[in-house]
């Protein structure tokens, strides 16, 4: 009998793989992973980035790239902490205002790629610079949050059933609330569906009759709204803000998007794959950590070739799927 | 009246006239706020300013347009440059000392001397070749295997620095070796020696593309790959090359950072120099898409992208604030590349030009 799998699964299924063998390795040499808590950890950890891959992966979905994640998410910890606690303004005014923040800086790039047709690497570029330089004009150095309403958030235990002693918090729930509503968004909407044709061909799909205008303009919208709320989750988890935060983390998003199987040329992946990219991201950081021994910079080493191993995979198994990109000046 | 209007556009068309229109601009701007910007001294044989600075700062930058305009000439990108930098300036201090990636600076004094295990000659071309190697399976990896550019060279940007601090063990390695400074800092004939570097490269790009089919392929790869191939293009190798060369590029300026600030830091050598190149390329008129390109213009963005930030020290903004303007600047500049833009433009300055001229043969 010969087992059918769709090949646009494979890179995914091979990624779940490497996850569980990764885990099953740890598992069997290192007595803290055999806590049900470290499990949860790599949740707790990478919150943040699982929100922001999310949104990374509706870009990369469409044929784009946005490069100003990292940098967003930066500027939401910097602003957040130098209102709460240079301002004094309550976290009930600061939220709203960061999440409108990233919202409109997305729009707004998202206009300027539509609308003067600007690649998006470039224009995203160009909103990183910004964004991370916009920090530094707020704040120099870093800025502890002492907030009682973050510091509760932060330190809040959800208990997981059937675990003892086991939990995960307010941020894990918030990222996973982001994932299944995106789930949704991807594969059950009209958006989500103009976002695959968007990127299986532009040219189809806007002779198709679909708003490609307003769908590129709101993924990037939605990206930025994504973005802030990373930035929120990650200064509740670091209850600091600081301009050089995040660094380079829109190049481990579009990682962990890529390992989760999404094809980089757009129109092909799984926004719930980007989890296990994401939580491989995680998982190998444990591994290093728990091994000790090993310095930290292996992580990068081996995410790179993860990276790797996974492009190998999506070449391998969509050579056949050939798409001409039509240049226009 | 046609006349005029004939040569307006074809300044207008020349890939060089934009970079240098708002280069002057930033001159100007100088000029008006910055006292003393112009100032060239001649002192101990060398001559010093903030132009002179221009030049010997920008000399990274140039060398990495250089590479990155051939790259992207044919429709790529190469994200690796800042981590290959890293990987040759680690390279390259390493061999001067081993010692030092082992047991780090705390070790014996003798350590610190001036000497080296390796020859001069010799750990350059070594690092140089392991950056271009490098390219190579950036190259690789996107003509071979067809992964597309970006995402090709994230994965060496990615692990480019782990490779890097495996090199060096984790260490920031300082340099005793003096004769190894005067690549980052040395003068020749007054002028910085970076500036000769950036020249004998350029001459190397300009007569291998210029000179030889290569140029022309370049730009055919870049416009389309396919057609390129079917005309007889070995477009595979044509790619490897941009590829192999931006690499090598990298490891030059690399070469100049490690000299130039006498240590090697796996984790912030070239840090985010990559997007500088490609901003300098962008800025040159080179599209993202690929095809024609000038060396040039791209070296031309290079200088304005130094300019800029010399200015912006110059005024006292923080050095990472900087970025925002930097970014803005960037912004402003794509906006007005964009067909919309310039075609509003052009038609405001032919009309102006032809008001002008209208006017000037009635008086």
């Amino acid at each position: 009998m010969k087992l059918k799998i769709d090949r646009k699964l494979m890179p995914l299924l091979v990624t779940i793989l490497v996850l569980i063998v990764g885990y099953a390795f740890g598992y069997s040499q290192y007595n803290g992973m055999r806590q049900p808590q470290a499990f949860f950890n790599i949740f707790i950890d990478n919150a943040f980035l699982l929100i922001t891959s999310v949104g990374m992966t509706f870009v990369i979905l469409s044929g784009g790239i946005d490069l100003s994640v990292g940098a967003v998410i930066a500027l939401t910890t910097v602003a957040s902490a130098h209102l709460l606690e240079m301002e004094g303004w309550s976290p009930g005014a600061v939220i709203p205002l960061m999440l409108l923040m990233g919202t409109a800086l997305g729009a707004a790039m998202g206009s300027i790629i539509h609308f003067f047709q600007v690649q998006p690497f470039i224009v995203t570029l160009a909103g990183m610079f910004i964004a991370r330089g916009t920090c530094f004009f707020i704040s120099l150095t870093g800025v502890t949050i002492s907030d009682p309403f973050y510091r509760q958030v932060a330190l809040y235990q959800i208990p997981i059933p059937f675990f003892e002693k086991a939990f995960i918090s307010i941020n894990v729930m918030i990222a996973l609330a982001v994932l299944v509503i995106a789930v949704y968004l991807a594969h059950f909407t009209r958006f989500g569906r103009t976002v695959y044709a968007i990127g299986g061909s532009e040219e189809s799909a806007l002779l198709m009759g679909l708003p490609v205008g307003r769908t590129k303009v709101l993924i990037y919208t939605l990206n930025g709204f994504l973005s802030a709320l990373a930035g929120i989750v990650y200064s509740i988890y670091l209850l600091s803000g600081f301009g050089l935060n995040a660094l380079n983390l829109e190049m481990d998003a579009i990682a962990s998007v890529v390992i989760g199987g999404t094809l980089l040329d757009g129109g092909v992946g799984y926004v719930f794959g980007t989890m296990f990219g994401v939580l491989i991201n995680g998982l190998i950081q444990n591994l290093i950590m728990f091994n000790g021994q090993l310095l930290s910079w292996w992580t990068r080493i081996a995410i790179g070739a993860l990276t790797l191993v996974s492009l190998g995979l999506q070449s391998a198994f969509a050579a056949t799927r050939r798409r001409r990109v039509v240049v226009e000046r | 009246m046609a006349e005029s209007r004939l040569s307006w556009k074809r300044l207008r068309d020349n890939k060089v006239f934009w970079p240098i229109v708002v280069l002057a601009l930033i001159m100007l701007f100088n000029a008006i706020f910055t006292p003393g910007f112009f100032k060239i001294e001649f002192k101990d044989g060398h001559l010093f300013g903030s132009l002179i600075d221009i030049l010997n700062r920008g000399s990274i930058l140039a060398l990495l347009a250089i590479g990155m305009t051939l790259v992207i000439a044919t429709g790529g990108v190469d994200l690796s440059v800042g981590a290959v930098m890293a990987i040759s300036a680690c390279t390259a201090t390493v061999m001067i000392n081993p010692q030092l990636a082992n047991e780090g600076v705390k070790s014996a004094p003798d350590m610190l001397a001036n000497f080296t295990n390796t020859p001069l000659w010799l750990l350059i071309l070594t690092a140089l070749l392991v950056c271009a190697g490098c390219g190579f399976w950036n190259g690789l990896l996107v003509s071979r295997i067809n992964i597309q550019p970006m995402v090709a060279t994230l994965v060496l940007m990615v692990a480019g620095r782990g490779i890097a601090q495996l090199i060096v063990n984790g260490q920031i390695i300082t340099v005793y070796y003096t004769p190894y400074y005067f690549i980052g800092n040395g003068f020749l004939l007054g002028l910085p020696f970076t500036f000769f570097i950036v020249v004998a490269v350029f001459l190397l790009a300009w007569l291998l593309t210029r000179k030889t089919a290569i140029g022309l392929f370049l730009e055919s790869v870049g416009i389309n790959s396919t057609a390129s191939f079917y005309s007889g293009i070995n477009e595979k190798n044509i790619k490897l090359l941009a590829y192999t060369f931006c690499g090598f590029c990298a490891g030059i300026g690399g070469l100049i950072y490690s000299s130039n600030v006498r240590s090697a830091d796996a984790n912030n050598a070239g840090l985010s120099t990559e997007l500088d190149a490609i901003l300098a390329v962008v800025f040159g008129g080179t599209l993202m898409t690929g095809g024609r390109f000038s060396l040039l213009a791209s070296i031309v963005g290079a200088l304005v992208i130094q300019t800029t930030t010399t200015t912006l020290y110059a005024l006292g903004v923080p050095a990472m604030a900087a970025t925002a303007v930097k970014g803005l600047v960037v912004l402003i500049v794509v906006l007005l590349y964009s067909q919309q833009a310039r075609e509003g433009l052009g038609l405001l300055i032919e009309s102006a030009g032809a008001l002008f001229a209208k006017k000037g043969g009635q008086s």
